[in-house]
Formats: structure tokens, sequence, C-alpha cells
């Protein structure tokens, strides 16, 4: 974790002294304390039963999964309903290296990178759409993708194929590798994904995401900041659903291509709350809260989590970390910019998720500023 | 002379998508609602269809008769109440909201009704069919369903082109606000688009559980059907849907013709061309 | 203006303070508009002209204050509800409803007319081409054009009150002149003007009282023939630190 010194500081004199700032003062002490949390984590497998680190392991892949949509749809605003089709494509990547002698746990990076090669080209298709039609496109992709896989049959077609290469190592083995390979993807994702959010790239992508048409007018780099995004949401929810393949020692197209990898990635993001790094996380505690207590009834706890996410995203569309911060002012993971004079707090932090609603009825007066900018007496 | 067979069911299958992709288009052009519920709701209509009908000891075609209304009124009040308070937070939230209802929805009817397959039955009619040739058969049931599809993309051109609410619907589409300033209420002529959108959905799904077997998650498939007419005709044309609708029926059934398996992949491929070549659709007047 | 003409306001607007999200837009307006009175509000860009207006036809809601049409409190009804009780606007930019013909456009505007002497062939003689052009889509029209069918189009629901955001903007003098010919002829009929622009010699030809913004604030009001050229400058700009009133009960006083 990153921490303070990074920080750009500037000082605006044309009315009296402004400062921009990294928005939260305690980089250090969060970096420290991250640091802390990843030690124990990594102790986990020593301490805890086999089926506790699958919980983990399965805990650490939605986790990831939602870190990288909340880059696309809170960050960049792209709401993609398809990211499924990388996570299939991350686990059959790791299957086809391991039929061809690779090791299945030394190939999860390598069918990440593979998933991200393939999101390139499909983004120049999907870029093409707009908003909801883009999401319904991703979908369409996913789809595609799924079709496509299953009709191979050297891979098992439909019925899908038992990844090579793991039988060797012993179950206690076999659980702790898994393990550490799913808490190195997550943290390399909410490393990645804190990186991206406090490098230059993070303010365009904030721009972009509260005002297309101005970013857009400011540089032909709208296109490659998302691009970059999209591109990057396709490696972390391939090294995902390449972590789901070693951990089921296979891999089966309907479900690693299903569409409750996004639904629950989605739910999660809603609830936990969009355009932090925190939300998610909360999220994806909460999901699993619930889903342990309901596992016996079936999918009412996908319904029920679904019908929270529906009335929190109305309620309060930045999710329920959003609304913890916007009382507590409570950060984890400083990613916003704050600009300071006095009491005066102005924070370049999420604007869309409650910014549409006043497009329509937006007074001349109100200007480019108000919209884009939150003000904190 | 399969080939001919293969488009002729494709052009029957086309009306069919038409039929469902209109209230999609007629939602996201008045409100600017993408309505990822939309395949979901039709397989709900199917599904009421058959919860509903037998206890009324009625034939089973007079579902139609009695969901498609509940099906407006329903749209009206699920406008008025859940998207209408989403659109009020951004299209981001109702965007997501609406993803939400189709995986709530779908999973609610896998709890209800489990995921063995299920179908509307109408007797000897859907097996009635006539042959143009030794090889062209076209059963009674697809025409007929591509007859209403017409009827209804026809309607809803006459009733928003013609008529004082459809004036005013329009109206709305152009600018909200501006429609705020000669009196008209947005939100009320929203709920009429949607009572509209949810009638069509309504029909379509109740001819899409006839035509076939369903089940719980059919709604995806047929959503991404709806979808892909709607851009491949180009958003916001109603005939251009149509063409759409046909265009992707021809493709699959081509598509099956090759392999059975790739019927659905040469829809989505189709899709992909047009979008990489005309991403406007073959009629768009307007980008998403 | 003396305290009874304040109460026989047709349109009358008190203490109306107006939020953009944490910029205050307007600041304690107070305004009253008599019947048949053409009442011009100026000011520079961003004063919080256009607000007022969207404000007094319901599409911004105050924080506080009230807008009040002959007697009653309009404050918190919705847009389409004043519109019935009176009270038109001509928004800033036109605002046609581009993939309607002129025709529709016009139709629309009827649709919760009150009753009244403007209908179609009213509006006609107001500008005699437009029925030769009713078939023609409004996004077809020049900039002029549309402003002519934009004031028809809220003439067409007979309002007691009409408001006017910016008739002039982005036109050529020209065309400005004819769209304003046609007002007295409006007036003449009883109707009663609540207009916005920023050219101060167009404004003080037309209206009967001046309401200059400055910043959100009332800057000035009076008569035009009561005010200077200087007094209009100062407050137009900002240039004096202190509200100036020439008018006798300034009811912002």
């Amino acid at each position: 974790m990153t921490t303070q010194q990074r920080a750009p500081t500037r000082r605006i004199t044309a009315s009296g002294t402004l400062q921009v700032r990294r928005a939260g003062a305690s980089g250090i002490l969060v970096g420290a304390a991250g640091l802390v949390v990843l030690a124990l984590l990594a102790f986990m497998p020593v301490i805890v039963s086999e089926a506790d680190t699958t919980l983990l392991v399965n805990f650490f892949v939605l986790l990831t999964m939602a870190v990288m949509w909340n880059l696309l749809a809170g960050y960049a605003g792209m709401v993609s309903i398809g990211q499924q089709a990388f996570v299939g494509l991350g686990g059959y990547g790791v299957l086809v290296l391991a039929m061809n002698g690779f090791n299945p746990v030394a190939a999860i990076p390598v069918a990440a990178v593979v998933a991200a090669l393939i999101a390139l080209p499909v983004s120049v298709l999907l870029f093409r759409l707009g908003g909801g039609y883009f999401a319904i496109a991703t979908w369409v992709v996913a789809d595609t993708a799924q079709i496509v896989v299953s009709s191979i049959t050297s891979l098992g077609g439909g019925t899908g194929h038992p990844v090579p290469g793991l039988s060797s190592m012993s179950p206690h083995t076999f659980a702790e590798t898994t393990y550490w390979a799913a808490l190195a993807v997550v943290t390399i994702s909410l490393g990645i994904a804190y990186g991206l959010l406090r490098s230059p790239l993070g303010l365009l992508m904030a721009a972009v995401r509260d005002d297309e048409v101005s970013a857009r007018s400011a540089g032909a780099r709208v296109m490659t900041t998302r691009r970059i995004v999209y591109v990057v949401a396709a490696l972390g929810c391939g090294a995902a659903g390449a972590i789901l393949a070693v951990s089921q020692l296979q891999v089966q197209p309907s479900s690693i291509f299903s569409v409750q990898w996004a639904a629950e990635m989605i739910f999660v993001s809603m609830i936990g709350g969009m355009g932090t790094l925190e939300g998610p996380i909360l999220g994806t505690v909460l999901f699993f809260v619930l889903q342990q207590n309901l596992a016996q009834d079936g999918a009412w706890y996908l319904i029920i989590f679904g019908a929270v996410a529906v009335l929190v995203s109305i309620w309060t569309p930045r999710g329920l970390w959003g609304a913890i911060r916007q009382r507590s002012g409570i950060e984890l993971f400083p990613v916003g910019y704050r600009l300071h004079e006095g009491a005066l707090h102005l924070v370049t932090q999420p604007q869309l998720l409650d910014g549409g609603s006043a497009a329509g009825s937006n007074g001349p007066g109100s200007g480019a500023g108000a919209r884009r900018r939150r003000l904190r007496p | 002379m399969e080939w001919a067979n293969a488009i002729v069911q494709g052009i029957v299958t086309g009306g069919f998508y038409a039929l469902f992709a209109c209230g999609l288009s007629l939602m996201f052009g008045v409100m600017g609602i993408i309505n990822l519920a939309h395949g979901d709701l039709a397989i709900i209509a199917a599904y009421v269809a058959i919860a509903l009908i037998p206890s009324t000891h009625l034939p089973m075609v007079w579902a139609f008769v009695v969901v498609v209304p509940i099906f407006a009124v329903g749209g009206y009040v699920v406008q008025r109440t859940l998207l209408q308070a989403s659109l009020d937070r951004s299209p981001f939230t109702t965007l997501l909201v609406a993803f939400g209802m189709s995986v709530i929805i779908e999973n609610v009817l896998l709890e209800v009704f489990s995921a063995n397959g299920q179908s509307i039955t109408i007797g000897t009619l859907i097996t009635k069919s006539f042959s143009l040739n030794s090889t062209i058969t076209i059963s009674y049931f697809s025409v007929i369903v591509l007859a209403v599809a017409i009827m209804v993309l026809g309607g809803i051109q006459l009733f928003l082109s013609r008529t004082a609410t459809g004036r005013l619907v329009r109206a709305v589409a152009d600018d909200r606000e501006a429609a705020q300033l000669v009196g008209a209420n947005y939100r009320h002529v929203f709920g009429i688009a949607a009572a509209i959108a949810f009638a069509t959905v309504a029909l379509a799904g109740l001819s899409y559980g006839m035509l076939t077997e369903f089940v719980p998650t059919s709604g995806v498939t047929t959503l991404l059907f709806a979808f892909e007419s709607v851009v491949i005709g180009g958003i916001g044309n109603v005939w251009g849907t149509l063409v759409g609708g046909v265009v992707l029926g021809v493709a699959q059934q081509i598509g099956a013709q090759i392999n059975p398996a790739y019927q659905i992949l040469a829809g989505n491929l189709v899709f992909l061309a047009v979008l990489a070549v005309r991403p406007r659709g073959l009629f768009g007047m307007r980008t998403a | 203006m003396s305290e009874k003409a304040v109460s026989a306001a047709l349109l009358e607007v008190r203490g109306l303070t107006v939020y953009h999200g944490q910029l205050r837009a307007l600041d304690n307006i107070d305004l009253a508009v008599a019947t048949g009175e053409t009442y011009a509000i100026i000011g520079a860009n961003g004063a919080g002209k256009s607000t007022l207006l969207r404000t007094i036809v319901g599409l911004h809601e105050p924080k506080s204050g009230h807008v009040v049409l002959d007697g009653r409190d309009i404050t918190r009804e919705a847009p389409d509800r004043r519109l019935a009780a009176g009270v038109a606007l001509v928004p800033e930019g036109r605002r046609l409803f581009p993939s309607l013909t002129v025709e529709e456009n016009l139709l629309v505007g009827m649709h919760k007319a009150r009753p009244g002497t403007f209908d179609m062939k009213r509006v006609s003689e107001l500008f005699p081409w437009i029925p030769d052009r009713r078939k023609q889509r409004a996004s077809q029209l020049s900039g002029g054009e549309q402003q002519a069918v934009a004031i028809c189009r809220a003439l067409l629901a007979n309002p007691r009150v009409l408001l006017l955001d910016e008739l002039s903007l982005g036109l050529a003098p020209i065309v400005v002149r004819r769209i304003y010919e046609v007002l007295p002829a409006l007036v003449a009929e009883g109707l009663t003007i609540l207009l916005v622009e920023q050219d101060v010699a167009q404004a003080r030809q037309i209206a009967s009282q001046v309401h200059c913004l400055l910043e959100g604030r009332t800057s000035l009001t009076g008569r035009p023939d009561e005010v200077t050229a200087e007094q209009i400058e100062e407050a137009y700009f900002g240039v004096g630190a202190l509200p100036v009133s020439a008018s006798a009960a300034d009811p912002g006083g």
C-alpha cells in the first residue's frame, strides 16, 4: 500500500490559499495495518480447517471480481454484466495450459493475461455502444464465449473437463496452495485498483465517469483510459476464474461462464458501495454471512441479497460504505483528492451515482463545477 | 431446398423476435430504460398462464385475454414505483435495478416452479402446419405469431403517430422537461409507455410458452434475442426491429443448418458483425 | 409601486431562495407582477434569471420562499399543475420537440389548454408562415422560427402569465426585433408577461418594470423611465457595493 509521500500537494493562490491534498491523512497507518492483516490472512491455513480455507478462497474470488467490477462501473462508469466471459476464459486458460503440461497453479497468471489479451479486441466492439446497450452487449459476448468453449470437444464440450496435474498434491498442500494463490490474486487486485485510482489515470477516470462529454473534449485519452480499465478488469476476473478452476479441480462451461458471477459481483458492489475500495469488501463480507446462513434454502440467499441490493441502490446509490463514509468521514483507502481551505473540503469522489438525476433539472447557474464536485461544509 | 426452408423458418421466427423486442425498444426510446428484466418478464407471463388458466377452466388461448391486461396494469405500477424511483436517482441506478430484478425473478421462478421445462399447451393448433412444397413446412401458429407481431408493431406505430397520447409520449421521449412545461405529467406518460411495453412482453412470453418449452432461465436467452434484434435493426426504428428480428432469425436458422449447436452462435456473430460494421444498425437513426 | 398594487399582483414571488447543490443560485428574491404588466428581469450570465423563471414554473424546488399566483400559493405544485393554473414558460433555447412536426408541437401545447383566446387560428395570425410549415419537423426550422413556434406552443395553453426566457439568445437582431414586435399585441389582449433578457436596451424598451439580478440577489428594481443607464450598469455588473433602489416602495427593501 502506498503512503502519503506520493501525494501531490499544490497551492492555488488565486483566491486565498487552497491546498490539493490526498483525501485521508492516514496513508502510512493504513498501509501498516494492511500488512498486518495480510500477514494474519497468510497464516490462516495453518490455523483453520480445510473447509474454512475453501470458504475463504471463494471469498477472495468474489472479492476480486467485485473489486474489478467496481473499477469498471464505480470508477469508469461502464456497467458490464458480462464479466463472467473473462472468469470463464481464465478458468479455461488454466485448463488448456494444464492439459499441455503446465503446472495449474503456475498457469493462473498466464491464464489471467490471456483473458486480458482477449479483452482488448472485444473492447473495440463493445465501446461502440453506450450505457445500457454496452451492458447487454457484454452479456452477448459472455454468451458467445460460453457457446464457443462448449463446442470444443477436446475441452470436454458442455460437460467440462477436470484440471489435470492437481491430483499429485496432498489434500493439505492443495488447500494451502489454492488459498495462498487466491490471497495473492485478491491482494494484487486490490493493489492494482488502489494504484490505478491514485495515479493520474484515476482522476481521468473520475472525470470520464462524471461527465463523459466534457472529459472527452479534454482529450482523446478517454477511450484509452476506458480501455485500460476494461482490460485490467478482464485480467482480474480472469485470475478469479483461474483460481476457481484450480480450487474446484475442474471447469464446466455453464458454471464458470454463469451469469451468477455477474449477479454476485454486481450485488456485492451495489450493497457495499461503488466508487470506493472499501465497499466491495464490506459487500462481500455481508454476502458470505447471508450465504452461510441461508445456504440450505436454495437460491433464496441470492434473491434476498438481490432485493437488498435493489433497495440499497435506490435508497443510497453509493451503497452502505458510501453512507457510512458520508456520516463518519472514515476512509481506509484514500483515493480521492481533497481541497483544503479552512473548513472547506472539496472531494473528487463519485458524483455519478446520484448526479444523473440532477442532469434533467440542472439550471444554467449550477454549471459544471457544481455538478462534478461535492462540497462539504 | 433445405436452405430455403431455413430462410423461411428464420423469417417466421424473426417476427417472433420482433414481438419480443418492441417492448424493449419502447422502454429505451421513451424512458431511456434498458430493461434487463425484459426477458424474465416474458417468462413470468408464461408461468402466470400456467398457474392461473387451468383453474378457470378456460381454453389456454384465453391466457392472452387474461394475462396481457394484468401485465399492462403491472407495467404501469412497476414504472410508477420501482423504476421511477431508480430513474430519479440516475440511469446508472436504473440499469442496476433492472439487472437486480432480472436475477430476482429468475431465482424466484426457480424456487417456485423448479428448473423443469414446462410449456403452455393449447391443443392441436400448435401441431397444424401447411406445406409450401416437399421441404418447406410452416406451422400455422408461427404464422399467427408473425402476423400478431406485425399488427403489434403497426399498432404501436399508429398509436405513436396518430393519437394525442402517442404524440405526448413522443414529446416526453424528446424532452421530458419541455413536456412538463406544456403540462404533461411525464411520470404518468412513462407509466403508459411501460404498460404498453409490458403488454407486448406478455404477448411475446405467452407465444413463446406455446411455441416451445421454457425454464426459469429462458428469460436471459430471450432478452439477448430481443436486444440483438433491436441493435441489428437500428435503435429507435420500429420497422427496423422487425427486419432485425428477421435477420437474426434467418442467421440462427442458417447456423442451425450447418450444425444445430451453432444456432445461437450464428445469431451472436451476426450481431457482433453488425456492431463492427454498422454500429447504428441497419436502419438506425441514433446511437445508443 | 404602492402597497395596493403589490397585493393586487397576479404573480408574486416572496423570499425565494434556491440552491443548485451547495451553490446559492437565488437569495431571498421578491417580486410582484401586476395583471397586464410586462415585467423584465435583467442581469448578467449566471445571475440567476433563468433559475428564477424555472423555479416559478416548478422545475426547481426552492429552499425557502413562495410562488403565488393570483393569491394562490403554488410553490409545492408540480409543473403540469402550474400550467393548468395559468403559468407558461417559453424556456431558454426554445426546447421544441425536435422529432415532432410544427403542428404536433403546437397540438402538444394545447393538450391541457385553459379556455381562452389563443387557438391555432389566432397563433397563425401572429406568425402567418406557420400554416405552410406545419408538416415540417421542428428540428428543421431556423432559430427564429423555432422561437416563434415555442411562443405559440406556450400561448396555446392560454396562460395568464407568460414567462419568456431569453428570447433573443442566439438570434440575429432583425429576427429578435420581429419576435419582440409581437409582444405588445399579446399584452393588449390582457396577457401578463414576465421576461428575462440580457439585452438591457431591449428590456427597457418593452417593459413596464425592470428588475436586475446580480449573483442571485436583487440589485435594482424600478420603472424603466425611473432608472438611469448608470444605475442599471452598476446593478448589472455589481460596480456599486449596495443594492440600488429607484423605486419608492421596493418590495425587497
